[in-house]
């Protein structure tokens, strides 16, 4: 059974970090296919959150399909992560690698390219 | 949806001064909402006339689509806990939850023994010996033991040390979950609250500032820092609810309509802190009501 822990200080809401501390257990092999979640009473009890919060979490890795629940049982994870094929992927990061280089011989530090990167993505980023 | 508060302009007099004024809000069962504001801004006040203890001036105020006052099938399902958490000092915990199952309708003595139990509270030491922390305790035990539908705390953990006011917090988070009975709580601390309230009062001067559920709002709210801006509408906003400038930039706590994509703009989120606190602000503007 995993535990969660919360980082008052992140920018990442409460739901998510839970959802995404599944998702880290399943990376690592912490959790598989099988096995059972917290409880919701015990989760919400132990982090002091409200259980709203934790149902929320649940439902997402359900809808995900990562997990199921089981009515008066508990929730089970259901799924790995798929290993998702992302052809696309390598040839971006290698691009994303000589564009970086670029930017710190142009004498750029890591805040200037996250600013130019953020600044960009607001002006120009295209949503689905 | 059932409704577990529900008040139609709602006002409260003591003498000439209105400790409420034309307070409407409407919050949905099964949520744990905060009521939030500076001393003085009515908090207590709402609570008690929801519990029945005060009668309105003007208005209305039901619980369940009842009217508290007076009325025993309304309150058999209300559970209070007091500031400061009053408790008969010289009697124990076990012959409180007795007076308790005397008293009501419906008690389950049982809830107050395993509660106690599970945090190490002594039910046979009278209460006026134990810590604020333990009598927090007892005070919800003895709360939660009706099985109301609807619990209302004043300031339950203004007073406990941080170790002491997890502990009533966690214990407050497991009962609803549990149960899940509605929860109304007013505080001071708002860094503990966005963990715990899933809806949010704001009241400053007996009137309502904001309401509504908390992911919601948080979502329709972000902060923008940009050139100075005199008033010029922004795309994307659709108020301002609070504006500070230098003489070249204007920092906003905006409430949108969609999506800023005004490049000018640098957008942040908030937190509920930073939300409340710029409601509570001198010249803050509208009141926002978001409905659930």
């Amino acid at each position: 059974m995993i535990e969660f822990v919360l980082d008052g200080r992140s920018k990442v809401n409460t739901y998510n970090q839970l959802v995404q501390q599944v998702k880290q257990a399943l990376r690592v092999g912490l959790l598989a296919p099988g096995d059972q979640l917290p409880k919701v009473r015990e989760v919400a009890q132990s982090l002091a959150i409200n259980p709203n919060t934790v149902l929320k979490a649940y439902r997402e890795l359900e809808i995900e399909g990562l997990a199921e629940g089981r009515p008066g049982v508990g929730t089970f994870i259901k799924h790995d992560l798929a290993r998702a094929a992302l052809p696309n992927q390598a040839q971006l990061r290698e691009e994303l690698l000589a564009w970086l280089k670029r930017a710190q011989d142009d004498g750029l530090t890591r805040d200037d390219i996250r600013a130019l990167v953020e600044t960009t993505m607001r002006a120009g980023f295209k949503r689905d | 949806m059932d409704t577990a508060l529900e008040a139609g302009r709602l006002g409260k007099r003591y003498a000439r001064h209105w400790a409420l004024r034309e307070c409407s809000l409407r919050v949905p069962a099964g949520r744990i909402a905060a009521l939030v504001g500076p001393n003085g801004a009515g908090k207590s006040t709402l609570l008690h006339l929801a519990v029945g203890l005060l009668r309105p001036d003007a208005g209305s105020i039901r619980v369940f689509g009842q009217d508290p006052h007076g009325n025993t099938g309304a309150l058999a399902d209300i559970g209070f806990v007091a500031q400061e958490t009053p408790l008969y000092e010289d009697f124990t915990a076990e012959e409180l939850s007795r007076a308790g199952s005397k008293i009501n309708r419906r008690w389950d003595s049982e809830v107050v023994r395993q509660r106690l139990t599970r945090v190490g509270v002594p039910m046979g030491k009278a209460v006026g010996k134990l810590s604020g922390g333990q009598r927090a305790q007892v005070a919800l035990a003895l709360a939660l033991a009706k099985q109301p539908r609807l619990l209302l705390l004043d300031e339950p953990v203004a007073s406990l040390d941080p170790l002491a006011r997890k502990e009533f917090l966690q214990s407050l988070m497991g009962s609803v979950a549990e149960s899940g009975t509605s929860v109304l709580l007013s505080s001071h601390l708002l860094a503990d609250l966005e963990r715990v309230c899933d809806y949010v009062i704001v009241l400053n001067s007996g009137r309502l500032r904001l309401c509504g559920p908390v992911d919601d709002l948080i979502a329709e709210h972000k902060q923008l820092v940009g050139p100075r801006n005199g008033g010029t509408p922004i795309a994307g906003v659709r108020s301002v609810i609070r504006a500070s400038h230098t003489d070249r930039q204007s920092t906003l706590l905006v409430r949108t309509t969609g999506e800023i994509e005004d490049p000018d703009w640098a957008v942040h989120d908030v937190t509920l802190e930073d939300l409340v606190l710029a409601h509570l602000a001198e010249g803050a503007a509208e009141a926002v009501e978001v409905a659930a």
